[in-house]
């Protein structure tokens, strides 16, 4: 293996730790696995089938990796949750449905290093016991799911895949499984009803944990991409080495992917808990535009609670607790979730002061009450009138007790639906209007009455109409 | 809509790829067979798609009606989707779809939750918003057919529109 060297213009960031991201935007690469090969692929497939499959989930246990779609589950244990008297057939799901906005890492890695996906879930799949695993791939990238096929085809005739694989007892299949542009298919349960044929109404839990009843009814282990990428480099470097990479309870590394007001969004691979927000947005993305301020962030993915610039937060326990601004919060899954957010999805979105926080909410109540699935009446109906309220507002019709109902609404989503995407369509809601009211107030006083202030606002007005 | 020997070919090797108990899973894989065809899926399709399966029509239509990726009407000859969402939202693709309808000829007025895509009067493009296309580093960003475009702010979109014949 030799150092990587990275098309100009695009190299890593000083602070970055490349990992899954090694060969992204890398010259001289390409997704062959002629390419794959001459940099030490598949290696880490035939240590990993020299061992027994419970020392593979062990060292992933002890790496500490905790999953990279959303929720921050640790996946070695999620794999331990199959019923040690299991008799059917075992699932393994890459969960590559990357929906959540703000978050844009899985694309490169399945447009632009394939095999490491494959590697990391043949790996993967060895430790659980399935033999045939699928790669649910959103629609949107069509481009993606024909590279995924074909590194799939490359991989089975050098018998990396398919019947005794490298010459042992191991079969495992492989295949590509497109959806259909709905973003609450990359919730698991969701996903593995698509994937059975059906609406993707998510299942409740308990008695559904895919891991005991999951596709066909069968035990499931449903993963994201850069945590089952991230399952390779573990077998590589071994449990412990990796557990040092990051920070105690937050370990290796992790993408994030940075949108919004910045000088230079990215996505950067960084070690968890390492750098700090104001880092990540002021030295890795070169600062905000000339003569703005930081308003807010949102951290995780769009559902991530916001955190407002001028807020303090108040971490860690005992003698370890500290207050601190906005740019100090390290970007790891406690401190954020301390901080009242999440590290989610990695997807942060930074946003500056000439922002409008009630557009910014709009546009976000108008994704969520798209995606909907609309299985539980308060996130169907709930989602829908936060959109119809925020469309009032910026559209100029809004009224002083908008804001009243617009929290309220929010708060008898969360908790009362089977899946997440109840919190995750109100947390949007509940802290932007907490958080920024005075944005808010602009639209709902009498003065500014009949005033359409943001360039979204004839759409907003045409929506109510119809 | 006339299914070709190639696609019931193709049809059967998805159906090979889940247990022959579920073939039920094969649904959206044939849906997009079709619909890549055709452009969009009628009554006919849903049939097909549910003989092949040994299911029910409904639970095919089922399935057109709830996913934005399935479409029941025709589209133009190149049907493009803007991303809608916060990022690109803030990097300008608003002004990028209405540059868009502009250039091609598009009324966008009829537009409904129903009925998402507009259609040029001379059919040769279509176009709606589409929710988050995961790449918001480089937004606005849109698909036009299967091909990708990043930055594509208002002032690029008649040059990009020019490359469709």
């Amino acid at each position: 293996m030799t150092a990587p060297k990275y098309i100009k213009g695009k190299e890593p960031h000083k602070s970055e730790y490349r990992m899954v991201f090694r060969n992204v935007d890398r010259r001289g690469w390409d997704v062959s696995i002629k390419s794959y090969i001459a940099d030490g692929g598949y290696k880490d497939l035939k240590k990993a089938l020299k061992m027994k499959p419970q020392e593979i989930t062990d060292e992933v246990k002890t790496s500490g990796l905790r999953g990279r779609g959303g929720a921050g589950f640790p996946t070695g244990i999620k794999w331990g949750f199959i019923p040690p008297d299991n008799k059917k057939p075992v699932y393994l799901i890459c969960n590559c449905d990357e929906s959540e906005p703000g978050t844009f890492k899985d694309r490169y890695i399945v447009h632009q290093d394939p095999h490491q996906l494959i590697e990391g879930m043949l790996i993967s799949c060895y430790a659980v016991g399935a033999k045939v695993a699928y790669i649910y791939i959103r629609e949107e990238f069509p481009e993606g799911a024909k590279i995924l096929e074909n590194a799939i085809e490359e991989a089975r005739n050098k018998n990396f895949l398919g019947k005794k694989i490298l010459g042992g007892k191991f079969n495992c299949e492989i295949f590509v499984h497109r959806g259909a542009g709905a973003y609450i298919c990359g919730e698991e349960t969701g996903l593995i009803e698509s994937l059975e044929g059906k609406r993707p109404y998510p299942r409740i839990k308990p008695p559904y944990f895919p891991a005991a009843l999951g596709l066909y009814m069968c035990p499931t282990i449903v993963n994201n991409v850069e945590s089952l990428c991230h399952v390779k480099h573990i077998i590589a470097m071994g449990g412990q080495k990796y557990a040092n990479i990051g920070t105690p309870r937050n370990t290796g590394t992790r993408i994030l992917c940075v949108s919004g007001d910045v000088v230079k969004p990215g996505y950067f691979e960084v070690e968890v808990g390492k750098i700090t927000m104001g880092e990540l947005i002021n030295d890795i993305c070169g600062g905000l535009r000339k003569g703005r301020k930081l308003r807010g962030v949102i951290p995780g993915g769009s559902s991530a609670k916001v955190l407002r610039a001028d807020e303090k937060y108040t971490i860690g326990t005992g003698e370890s607790e500290r207050t601190i601004g906005i740019n100090d919060i390290p970007m790891d899954f406690d401190t954020l979730a301390a901080c009242g957010s999440m590290a989610g999805s990695g997807g942060v979105i930074v946003i500056d002061d000439s922002r409008d926080m009630a557009w910014i909410l709009n546009n976000i109540n108008t994704f969520y009450a798209h995606e909907s699935c609309g299985q539980c009446t308060p996130c169907r109906e709930g989602s829908l009138w936060m959109k119809k309220i925020t469309d009032r507002m910026v559209s100029g019709a809004g009224v002083p007790s908008d804001l009243k109902t617009l929290t309220s609404v929010g708060d008898n989503i969360a908790g009362r639906t089977i899946c997440a995407f109840g919190e995750a369509c109100a947390w949007p809601t509940q802290s932007f209007v907490a958080k920024f009211p005075e944005d808010f107030k602009k639209h709902t006083s009498r003065r500014n009455a009949g005033k359409q202030l943001n360039p979204e606002s004839k759409v907003a007005a045409a929506s109510l109409k119809s | 809509m006339e299914v070709s020997g190639e696609l019931n070919k193709q049809a059967n090797e998805y159906i090979s790829h889940y247990p022959k108990d579920q073939k039920r899973s094969a649904s959206l894989p044939l849906l997009h067979l079709l619909q890549k065809e055709h452009g969009y899926i009628d009554e006919e399709g849903v049939n097909w798609v549910a003989e092949k399966l040994d299911i029910e029509p409904i639970n095919v239509l089922e399935l057109v009606t709830f996913y934005p990726g399935l479409r029941q009407a025709a589209p133009g000859k190149y049907h493009i989707r803007v991303c809608r969402t916060l990022s690109c939202a803030m990097a300008g693709c608003y002004d990028t779809m209405e540059k868009f309808c502009e250039v091609a000829g598009i009324d966008r007025s009829k537009v409904t939750h129903h009925n998402p895509i507009a259609v040029s009067e001379d059919g040769k493009f279509s176009i709606e918003f589409a929710e988050c296309l995961a790449s918001c580093g480089t937004g606005p960003v849109c698909l036009i057919g299967d091909d990708f475009y990043e930055s594509v702010k208002a002032d690029n979109v008649a040059e990009l529109i020019e490359k469709y014949d």
